[in-house]
């Protein structure tokens, strides 16, 4: 099997698992119990929280636990507009957005909010100059993704929090679990108030993610209950999940000075062999600089992505129609309309991600599949 | 740009020049140990002067964090060191002109010449480098008064170094050179500000904590130990001493009037602290009180809960506000936890109405029920000991 859908989700790592499993096993005390099982739980948590903070210079108590990357993203918009609403009504977002950003943005936008939806250059990177001129006094926030999850493409976010710097009063949030782990990203450095990440991302578990809030920001609850996470995530904490996280962390860590420059080489050399396939077109920036080497996205243009991905799985290799998340709906990739491809194109891609267990052999033999595949379906389908 | 060396300052050393090769040679231990995080530096001495040598790329940023730490140290500098040539000079110049924040806009030279054999005298030293700095940038004009920027220039023999602004150290003097003191940490926010001023001193720091098991948690005691690990980077390793108080404390309760029992507690905290001070070689006690601030630390109070004791008592604190307090106790990276909020045995058994200005003979005539001698010599007995090193033994064996 050749598993190239690495950004929907990642296989746990035997070491998680390990990790995990003997914590439901022996450490399944509540953390909030007074007693020593408790003290156990709780103090494993913590030990957790260090590890994360520390990845992103911030400090423990900076770091707060969700059900995962949706829930964290939530909490950073939902919260925020409750506690720094009142300073206005205008809020910024790009067009590239995971939707659990972008439709909690349209959700606010139908409810009177004043929205701007960044637009981004053909290449697939969000436009300065439209944020320097949306940006308002009454601007309460601004979310931008770090890394795009169809395209790959690296967002300048520590561009716009230099920009920010001049906003104090506007929250800036960065979601970022298409990089977390693997590129640095220092929030404190970059002005950033509020960034996502997730687990299951990285060969962690499913069920976890956390939120980064800057200290000095104070923003509202989404659940209300026991008090868990400073008060911010009611709920009894996902003891294993938390552990798994920090876990798989710290794996990756070990594994991408090496890694990421490896995945680099297979990246290039892959999409070198894929140029002899008729009409095949690349999207967004592919540059080293400019996106990571772990997410590549092709178009097939009268292909629909969906009978590419099937033909792919029937030759035992598995890549992914735009997000995982939007693929069950049938619309064509937001975020490549904004980069201004044509609908042909929007509907006909497929997005191929590398994980930390990927060897080069996989893009070799995608690339070999991709080369019989396609030529056949564009025969087929009259392309 | 890259950085070859850390210039190391120690101020007050200096002043004390009996002690003066003690002093050296204990800092130099101090920093030593923190350098043994980074494999590519080396610790060298030269005239007086202390310097961190940097191969391999190392970056002077994490070591600076690190030696932030030491107490002894009151400034450091990232520094290039080429050879005492002109042209490697200016070039070195330049560079640490560029390598500053934006802000900057005024610098100005400042040269040393201690190798007299180097042709240019230091005011004509000046006036060349400024000059090339000034022809090589944009940003910048000279402001020999108020300049943002003083770029420090030292011509000594072979080798020269060239520096900008110092970024300041803790001060203080080197841990392990002003003998051994024993801290009262209960685990609020005065105690180990406390302990952290003391130790700014150049003393070696043991700590003591009373501990009411059941009446005060597993978490309470666990805090204190936190706190002291959260101490180790500046003090360096540290015994603390967990006292069994449960009985006294239920003793005190039964048959001592309850507005004097908080009086009486701390004046068996301060027999036993004695006590184990003593067995320990520690040749001062050190609490986190300040004048005034609740009712145990009136003036009439510490009076009479001095008593007890012969021993030197030291109150770092005596002079602050809360406020000022706080505002360390965040610096030093205690805060966070010392506001967690478990019970500690001042809080448990806290009466109604505690005795603001409680008097010996009172207190005396209260403990005539109680065999204290024996008390303090269970207590003393039962305590246990845990080191709390630099290095800390990680507590989970999954990471």
């Amino acid at each position: 099997m050749i598993y190239l859908d690495n950004s929907a989700t990642t296989k746990v790592i035997p070491e998680v698992v390990d990790v995990m499993t003997d914590i439901m096993k022996n450490m399944y005390g509540n953390p909030s119990s007074l007693h020593g099982l408790g003290v156990k739980a709780e103090r494993l948590i913590e030990t957790s929280r260090k590890i994360l903070a520390q990845e992103l210079g911030a400090q423990p108590q900076e770091i707060v636990f969700t059900s995962g990357g949706t829930e964290a993203n939530n909490l950073a918009i939902r919260g925020t507009i409750e506690s720094y609403g009142h300073r206005g009504k205008h809020i910024i977002t790009t067009m590239i957005e995971h939707p659990s950003v972008y439709d909690l943005f349209q959700k606010y936008e139908q409810e009177g909010w004043q929205v701007t939806y960044l637009p981004v250059d053909q290449q697939g990177k969000v436009n300065l100059a439209a944020l320097k001129q949306a940006l308002t006094k009454d601007t309460v926030l601004v979310s931008v993704m770090h890394v795009n999850n169809e395209t790959g493409v690296i967002q300048p976010v520590e561009q716009i929090g230099e920009i920010l710097k001049q906003y104090p009063k506007t929250l800036f949030h960065v979601d970022a679990v298409q990089s977390f782990g693997r590129l640095p990203l220092h929030p404190v450095k970059h002005q950033i108030d509020l960034l996502t990440f997730s687990g299951h991302k990285i060969h962690g578990p499913k069920g976890i993610g956390a939120l980064y809030i800057q200290k000095n920001r104070r923003i509202a609850p989404m659940l209300i209950g026991g008090g868990q996470e400073y008060d911010l995530r009611s709920g009894t904490q996902n003891v294993p999940g938390i552990a798994g996280l920090a876990k798989a962390l710290l794996w990756i860590k070990q594994k991408r000075v090496a890694r990421l420059p490896a995945m680099e080489s297979w990246k290039q050399a892959f999409l070198k062999s894929i140029e002899q396939i008729p009409l095949v077109k690349v999207n967004g920036a592919i540059n080293r600089i400019d996106s990571v080497p772990y997410i590549i996205n092709l178009s097939f243009p009268g292909l629909k992505s969906e009978v590419v991905v099937h033909a792919l799985e029937a030759e035992n290799c598995y890549v992914s129609s735009r997000s995982a998340c939007s693929s069950r709906t049938e619309k064509v990739s937001r975020v490549l309309q904004a980069m201004g491809a044509s609908d042909q194109q929007a509907i006909g891609s497929i997005r191929i991600s590398l994980g930390f267990l990927s060897e080069a052999d996989d893009l070799n033999r995608l690339s070999q599949r991709l080369c019989k595949v396609i030529p056949q379906l564009q025969r087929v389908m009259k392309v | 740009m890259k950085y070859d060396a850390i210039l190391l300052r120690y101020g007050e050393l200096a002043l004390k020049k009996k002690n003066r090769r003690m002093f050296e040679e204990q800092l130099i231990l101090n920093i030593k140990e923190k350098l043994q995080l980074f494999p590519n530096t080396s610790l060298e001495r030269e005239f007086g002067r202390l310097f961190v040598v940097l191969e391999n790329e190392q970056e002077p940023e994490p070591i600076i964090e690190k030696l932030k730490e030491v107490f002894g140290l009151v400034g450091f500098s990232p520094a290039r060191r080429v050879s005492s040539d002109l042209e490697e000079i200016k070039k070195a110049t330049l560079d640490i002109a560029l390598n500053q924040p934006s802000s900057y806009q005024s610098f100005k030279i400042e040269s040393k010449r201690s190798d007299k054999q180097f042709p240019i005298r230091s005011q004509q030293l000046n006036h060349e480098l400024g000059g090339y700095v000034l022809a090589n940038t944009e940003r910048f004009a000279v402001d020999v008064r108020n300049p943002d920027l003083v770029i420090h220039v030292e011509v000594r023999g072979k080798f020269s170094y060239v520096y900008g602004n110092d970024i300041l150290g803790l001060g203080g003097l080197p841990v392990g050179t002003s003998g051994r003191v024993l801290l009262l940490l209960s685990g609020g926010i005065d105690s180990p500000v406390a302990g952290y001023l003391t130790s700014k001193r150049g003393v070696e720091l043991h700590a003591i904590h009373f501990h009411s098991y059941p009446y005060t948690s597993e978490r309470a005691k666990q805090k204190v130990v936190d706190l002291a690990h959260l101490l180790t980077p500046f003090s360096g390793t540290i015994h603390l001493h967990v006292v069994p108080f449960t009985e006294i404390q239920t003793e005190i309760n039964q048959h001592c009037l309850s507005s004097y029992s908080v009086t009486i507690m701390r004046r068996f905290m301060l027999r036993i602290s004695e006590a184990i001070a003593k067995k320990h070689g520690c040749l001062a006690l050190v609490t986190g009180e300040s004048l005034g601030q609740v009712a145990s630390q009136t003036l009439e109070s510490m009076h009479t809960i001095n008593a007890v004791t012969h021993y030197p008592l030291l109150r770092p604190l005596v002079g602050m506000d809360k406020v000022e307090i706080t505002k360390i106790s965040k610096e030093i990276g205690t805060y966070e936890t010392s506001i967690l909020p478990y019970e500690d045995c001042c809080t448990i058994f806290l009466p109604k109405n505690p005795k603001t200005r409680p008097t010996i003979q009172a207190a005396v005539k209260q403990e005539s029920a109680l065999k204290i001698d024996e008390l303090v010599s269970r207590a003393v007995e039962g305590t246990e000991l845990i080191v709390c090193e630099t290095k800390h033994e990680e507590e989970f064996d999954y990471f």
